[in-house]
């Protein structure tokens, strides 16, 4: 379902010209569970921008579901980034004014879900992350663990196929760490495809496949690499990437 | 499983209502500059619903005064017209004469008039006692009560005698009343000193109102022939109104009397007339025009404050947006399209301005109504300049918010998240 074909992102700031991703190719199909590793500067964050139709490439192409993502309009790729991605940031990104249940009901609100069917699905996420009776708070009234538990309600609110997570357990304790990977594998086992970028060799464990990323290129892509590989030699349908 | 969403079916506008109250939530973070921000809408649209309510109170005022006189009255000045219906020194002239104003009543080519009152308007100082006052003294022949529907509270009007033996008499306004004799006073019998001349008073009018410079009741009547020769020694009249029979034969009356007064000046060609004729209906026409131009003039004065008001709004809607680029670059990132942020900002602005315009509304007729009581006008103000004036305040909104509205919505996504 995600196919990166030499995905190249250049950063121009005045003189400067920062190459964040050089010839990234590789895919993804539904269903997958990923992590992305990789030491601090070397693109992990560009390129899941770039899968979450949040940045564009600068040269190469990104397909998602087969429709390549750079030729879409805005507004197309405001509906992809609503009803196909759910996107977990690394600061949980909710907004201050509204309570844990009105953060998780804005993604319905662009998606056009009548307002009956909003609450009530909000809340019930919210009680799939262990918040149900955290409705009412705001985002100060909560714990960095919760908020990024909303934030993962909020990413879930539209029922995306994929979901992209930039380093959901960067600021929290091995516990509360443990505690977002836990509901990862349940969506990865009710069927959502997940990446998730990650410093940590323990969370990344709970992933089925790493990528590596170093200076912007794949250096390694692990474990099931090979497996899938091998499965579509058996298959016979894909040659290699 | 995993619900694949088809992309592009979604509801064209999100939840007006709720939007709504976002926006009046984001309004509320900031009471201060949300109130600022408004007080610009607030004071333009105050200032364009006061002038407004003014000129149409002035204008009402001009039309009651106007139509009191009454409305089948035509009024022939000396003095040429001149083009426009600008007249150059009218009434400075000495072209007419009680014997034209006699000769129109007896005249068998006149058919379309009922009555003809010569008249003489000038200023003088009215001595009573020890009082004085300095008034519009006006020499009239009995004909004067019927032509301006003019009536009388105590005693009589001048009578035809009055006038052929130049009775030394004078009927009072109810203004000169209370300023010569005090309010509520009956003087009929007493005296008054016009020039030097000893006039006895027999007959009060009854109030007709108006003010300013129409004012009806501070006014003093002597017959006509006394006003000629003993107090201010001219032989000529002011004025000469002409009441038609009806409304319907105004024109014809217009031009019975204007050839008549042609051929008895020996004049042939009508564009050298030694007269003027005026009906109301000019008077009126002239009269609303000066006051709409007026209006309007005042109402584009207050326009230019109410742009002010709109850019105002224009740079608190900037700011705002960069102040929450963080939370445009979010919503974008959960779904949100361009139109979206633009409803968003916009609603926000209208809120702005649309609670602006009713504040405005409400001070600019509070101004109104003090203003119109000060200056003696009777408050006067459309229902549609009102509605249009909130509409405007809105879409002044729309406008000013629009290009702040614009720019948020065209942040990218990331920029936006990452902005500091
Ligand atoms: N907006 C930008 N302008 C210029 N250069 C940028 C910009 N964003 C990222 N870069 C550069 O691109 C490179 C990759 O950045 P990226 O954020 O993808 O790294 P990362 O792998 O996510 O690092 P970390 O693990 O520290 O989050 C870095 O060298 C960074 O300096
Ligand atoms: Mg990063």
């Amino acid at each position: 379902m995600i196919e990166c074909d030499r995905v190249t992102k250049i950063y121009r700031n005045d003189q400067v010209e920062t190459v964040a991703l050089a010839d990234v190719s590789f895919k993804i199909e539904g269903g997958e569970f990923v992590a992305v590793m990789g030491p601090s500067g070397s693109g992990k964050s560009t390129l899941m921008h770039i899968l979450g139709c949040l940045d564009a490439p600068t040269t190469g192409t990104y397909v998602l579901d087969g429709k390549e993502v750079g030729k879409l309009k805005d507004d197309e790729q405001a509906c992809i980034r609503n009803g196909k991605i759910g996107f977990v940031f690394q600061s949980y990104n909710l907004l201050p004014r509204l309570t844990a249940h009105k953060n998780v009901m804005l993604p319905m609100t662009y998606g056009g879900i009548p307002k009956d069917e909003r609450i009530d699905r909000a809340a019930k996420l919210l009680s799939k992350v262990g918040l149900g009776d955290r409705l009412e708070y705001k985002p100060s009234q909560l714990s960095g663990g919760q908020q990024q538990r909303v934030a993962i309600a909020r990413a879930l609110a539209m029922n995306p196929s994929l979901i992209l997570a930039d380093e959901p357990t960067g600021n929290l304790a091995t516990a509360q760490g443990e505690q977002i990977m836990a509901i990862f594998r349940e969506l990865n086992e009710q069927g959502h495809t997940i990446i998730m970028i990650t410093h940590e060799q323990n969370i990344a464990a709970y992933a089925k496949r790493i990528i590596y990323i170093r200076d912007g290129k794949v250096s390694a892509d692990n474990g099931n690499h090979g497996r899938r590989k091998a499965g579509n030699e058996e298959g016979g349908n894909h040659g290699p990437v | 499983m995993v619900g694949e969403r088809p992309v592009t079916k979604r509801v064209a506008i999100t939840d007006l209502f709720e939007t709504a109250s976002t926006a009046f939530e984001a309004l509320m973070l900031n009471k201060m500059r949300t109130a600022l921000a408004s007080l610009g809408i607030v004071i333009g649209i105050g200032a364009v619903i006061a002038m407004v309510s003014l000129g149409q109170s002035s204008q009402k005022a001009v039309e009651m005064q106007i139509q009191s006189l009454g409305s089948n009255l035509i009024t022939v000045m000396p003095g040429s017209q001149m083009t426009g219906g600008v007249r150059g020194a009218a009434g400075a002239s000495t072209s007419l004469t009680y014997d034209d104003a006699k000769a129109i009543e007896v005249s068998n080519e006149v058919t379309s008039v009922a009555s003809v009152s010569p008249e003489i308007s000038r200023r003088a100082q009215v001595i009573a006692g020890r009082n004085n006052t300095n008034t519009q003294i006006l020499g009239a022949t009995p004909a004067y009560a019927e032509v301006r529907q003019l009536f009388l509270t105590s005693g009589r009007f001048i009578t035809q005698q009055d006038v052929d033996n130049m009775g030394k008499v004078a009927v009072i306004g109810p203004q000169v009343v209370s300023v010569l004799f005090g309010e509520g006073s009956d003087p009929v019998g007493q005296t008054l000193r016009i020039n030097g001349i000893s006039l006895k008073i027999v007959g009060i009018t009854a109030s007709k109102g108006g003010s300013g410079f129409m004012n009806q009741d501070d006014v003093v009547f002597v017959p006509l022939t006394t006003a000629q020769k003993q107090l201010f020694g001219i032989d000529y009249v002011t004025s000469i109104s002409v009441a038609a029979k009806s409304e319907a034969v105004m024109n014809q009356a217009r031009n019975e009397v204007g050839y008549l007064l042609l051929h008895r000046h020996k004049l042939t060609d009508p564009a050298q007339a030694d007269f003027s004729i005026i009906s109301q209906e000019d008077v009126l026409g002239a009269a609303s025009q000066i006051a709409n131009t007026f209006t309007t003039l005042l109402a584009g004065i207050a326009m230019i404050s109410l742009l002010v008001g709109g850019i105002g709004i224009m740079n608190i809607m900037l700011v705002t947006v960069v102040e929450r680029t963080r939370e445009i670059g979010l919503r974008k990132s959960l779904g949100a399209r361009k139109k979206d942020i633009i409803v968003q900002f916009l609603i926000e602005s209208s809120i702005l301005t649309f609670v602006g315009g009713i504040l405005g509304v409400a001070v600019g007729i509070s101004i109104a109504v003090v203003a119109a009581k000060f200056i003696n006008l009777p408050f006067s103000l459309s229902l549609p300049v009102v509605l249009l004036s909130i509409g405007v305040s809105c879409g002044i909104g729309m406008i000013f918010g629009l290009y702040p509205a614009r720019k948020a919505a065209n942040l990218s996504p990331i920029d936006a998240l990452r902005f500091e």
